[in-house]
């Protein structure tokens, strides 16, 4: 599929590739992406991602066994590649975790690394519990592509028990409280990611879907001349 | 800062919530996909389906209701009632749900337990505890039941909550045998003991009767979110009235969003 139509007349929307890789429900994101309009895909090789025209990466559960999973896919080389080639890519909880390089989860294993900065574990606070699980309000930093529109203090819904840590504070584009500051959202380029999960965040979690779509081209931008 | 959760549950038995939900508006009351739409519009901040269908085969209608609501509906959601195996899980979480509650089966095999949280993470693992007094016929003051209720197992619920949260249980779905269906309120000792013996959210369940009795559950209970059947389904209190109530009583919610 082609997004980029020298010619005029229509263009046809981009399919958004979601990561299969065995880790988290995907059913989620890919029917809240089709609420937005967008097409979709589940793609588990090599060669879907390097054809993809953007790509989700979503994930619950744990990082060492999704960083088995990745490497079990041959997917880590791709992903890395594909993370730092400018196409769209949004990684979801988990699936934003691994883009740092290592984490408190499983001491050892290597994530993705195409962010600097670590994931550790949340340390409990008098009264606060983990895993960190329900709807807190963003604090969102102007300017930010992936949270266009988003208001400060938006409710979004988080379930973690670890966070991370980016080592370029620039990446940041919201933060939370829960205890301590918890990076909510990160954005370099066209690489965004959330620790929170849209798709399961009602209106304002397919506003934020509906940014990435935007980005990736894959909401329709059909006119009739 | 995090929420207070509001969460209304849903008893489904063969694919139909039992009892139906009074709501304006609502074509179908007995469709759990049309009520948990519903509660998604009017601002629930997450959903708990629990089936109560007997057989082990007639699963297939909770799936479809986890299926058409995933479809439809973009906030968390629970599914209990009859879960024994990692396939089982899998089946739920495949079908949309984002938590299994497992009760019964933890409490036969604690380990399964532990292989649920190892396999599909503990973020989507709820251990569901129904409790009752022993009133000084155990050592302990709360004992754990299954069975809906009517099997005591001698577990002393506070040290099985705390053996739960070990294993790889991400929260705990308390229900007070005593007060369920009561309408007297949660039992707040009972709530308060475990709340405070974990590290992980407890949702308190069983005797709601008023929007105060949620408060209280939180006040009170310690609890991190506050679970309710009746008094949502038969139109008594809607979301945002319970909302408002809790913003009233200084408890912080999240802003309902009605569409």
């Amino acid at each position: 599929m082609t997004t980029n139509n020298s010619e005029p007349g229509p263009v046809i929307p981009s399919m958004i590739s979601i990561v299969d890789y065995g880790m988290g429900n995907l059913r989620s994101v890919e029917k809240a992406l089709e609420k937005l309009g967008c097409a979709t895909q589940f793609v588990t090789t090599p060669e879907a991602i390097d054809a993809a025209d953007s790509v989700i990466l979503p994930g619950v559960g744990a990082f060492g066994d999704a960083m088995a999973e990745l490497r079990r896919h041959g997917l880590v080389e791709p992903l890395c590649r594909y993370a730092t080639g400018g196409k769209p890519m949004l990684g979801i909880c988990l699936g934003m975790q691994v883009f740092f390089e290592s984490s408190d989860e499983a001491p050892g294993v290597a994530g993705l690394g195409v962010m600097p900065g670590t994931v550790r574990r949340m340390t409990p606070h008098e009264g606060l519990k983990i895993p960190h699980m329900g709807w807190s309000g963003l604090s969102v930093k102007p300017g930010s592509r992936l949270l266009e529109s988003v208001e400060d203090g938006t409710h979004v819904y988080f379930v973690h028990s670890y966070h991370v840590c980016p080592s370029d504070e620039n990446v940041i584009a919201a933060d939370c409280q829960h205890g301590c500051r918890v990076v909510a959202a990160v954005e370099r380029g066209a690489l965004w990611g959330t620790q929170f999960h849209p798709e399961k965040s009602q209106a304002a979690g397919l506003a934020i879907l509906g940014n990435f779509a935007r980005a990736a081209g894959a909401v329709s931008t059909l006119t009739f001349p | 800062m995090l929420t207070k959760r509001v969460i209304p549950c849903l008893d489904v038995k063969d694919g139909r919530v039992v009892k139906g939900v009074n709501f304006v508006n609502l074509i179908d009351a007995g469709d759990p996909v049309a009520c948990a739409i519903a509660y998604d519009r009017a601002g629930a901040d997450e959903l708990v389906f629990l089936d109560i269908t007997a057989s082990h085969e007639g699963r297939a209608p909770i799936i479809d209701v986890l299926r058409r609501t995933a479809a439809e509906v973009f906030m968390p959601v629970t599914v209990g009632g009859g879960i024994r195996t990692l396939d089982d899980i899998k089946a739920m979480l495949r079908a949309g749900a984002d938590k299994v509650s497992l009760n019964t089966s933890a409490v036969e095999d604690p380990d399964f337990v532990q292989a649920a949280a190892a396999r599909f993470g503990t973020q989507c693992i709820v251990v569901a505890i129904d409790a009752k007094r022993t009133n000084g016929s155990r050592p302990y003051p709360f004992e754990v039941y299954t069975h809906g209720g009517r099997t005591a197992r001698d577990l002393d619920a506070v040290a099985w909550a705390q053996r739960m949260e070990k294993l790889g249980a991400g929260e705990i779905l308390l229900t007070s045998m005593d007060r369920d269906g009561t309408r007297d309120g949660y039992d707040l000792e009972l709530t308060a003991a475990i709340a405070d013996a974990v590290g992980i959210p407890v949702i308190a369940s069983g005797g709601v009767g008023n929007l105060e009795h949620l408060a209280e559950g939180v006040l009170k209970g310690h609890a991190e979110a506050v679970l309710a059947a009746s008094i949502f389904h038969f139109g008594e209190f809607s979301i945002s009235e319970a909302k408002a109530h809790l913003a009233t009583r200084g408890i912080a919610v999240r802003e309902n969003v009605e569409r």
